[in-house]
């Protein structure tokens, strides 16, 4: 099928790509279908509202800049999208890009699950407290890099 | 607003299924404990409007922009 996005125009997307949240993103709580659209070059990801195509988020694997990342819900919030305990869920961080791209940073306080097998999925709120709304990229891979080089 | 005066191990309903508790209070804090059904999500204000706020902005990123950082292989 093909739909109108935000980052590419009109394209092609599979049924497969379609991710459901029946609460919507935080801010966002009307629209609720999203397609996840493989950014193809670099570590990122678009979600593409379905109805509006003005609307999209860039999504990234924290892991990508933060390789101790831990994703810290609650059992609650996996339940609500059908995840049993033992099983992981897909989850992403939302990105911000500012007019200065070195700023580009990562919501760690508020990342989205989404379970694999139904593709339903939920912003939650981090039960880490030390991971806050913006995490710079640039800087944390940096830091990164700095101790793979220390060891 | 409603306001109400409670005790330690006290608490107030919200309709039947909510249920507010004082569980400790200590100086300017109170810790609540609260009972809720899954589909009512409960959350500290400031967190919330603090996600709410950082999604607006990250919506807003111009594609022009992000345009480079993002590009699609078969058009790059």
């Amino acid at each position: 099928m093909k739909i109108k996005t935000k980052p590419y125009g009109e394209i092609e997307v599979s049924e497969k790509q379609k991710i459901l949240f029946p609460d919507g993103i935080i801010g966002f709580e009307g629209i609720t279908s999203y397609f996840l659209i493989d950014s193809k070059e670099g570590p990122y990801y678009w979600l593409q509202s379905e109805e509006h195509p003005e609307l999209a988020f860039i999504l990234i694997n924290p892991r990508i800049f933060m390789t101790g990342y831990k994703l810290m819900v609650q059992s609650e919030d996996l339940e609500a999208i059908g995840v049993e305990e033992q099983s992981d869920p897909l989850d992403f961080a939302i990105v911000t890009v500012p007019e200065d791209h070195k700023k580009i940073s990562a919501n760690l306080m508020g990342p989205i699950i989404i379970n694999k097998k139904t593709r339903v999925a939920r912003q939650v709120i981090s039960e880490n407290d030390e991971y806050g709304v913006k995490h710079y990229i640039m800087e944390e891979a940096e830091k990164q890099a700095q101790l793979v080089e220390s060891t | 607003m409603l306001v109400l005066t409670r005790k330690t191990n006290e608490s107030i309903m919200i309709g039947e299924d909510v249920e507010i508790s004082v569980v400790e209070v200590k100086g300017d804090q109170v810790k609540l404990g609260i009972t809720a059904p899954r589909n009512i999500k409960v959350h500290r204000k400031e967190v919330f409007l603090a996600i709410q706020r950082e999604n607006i902005s990250a919506s807003q990123a111009a594609v022009d922009k992000v345009g480079g950082l993002l590009r699609r292989k078969e058009e790059g």
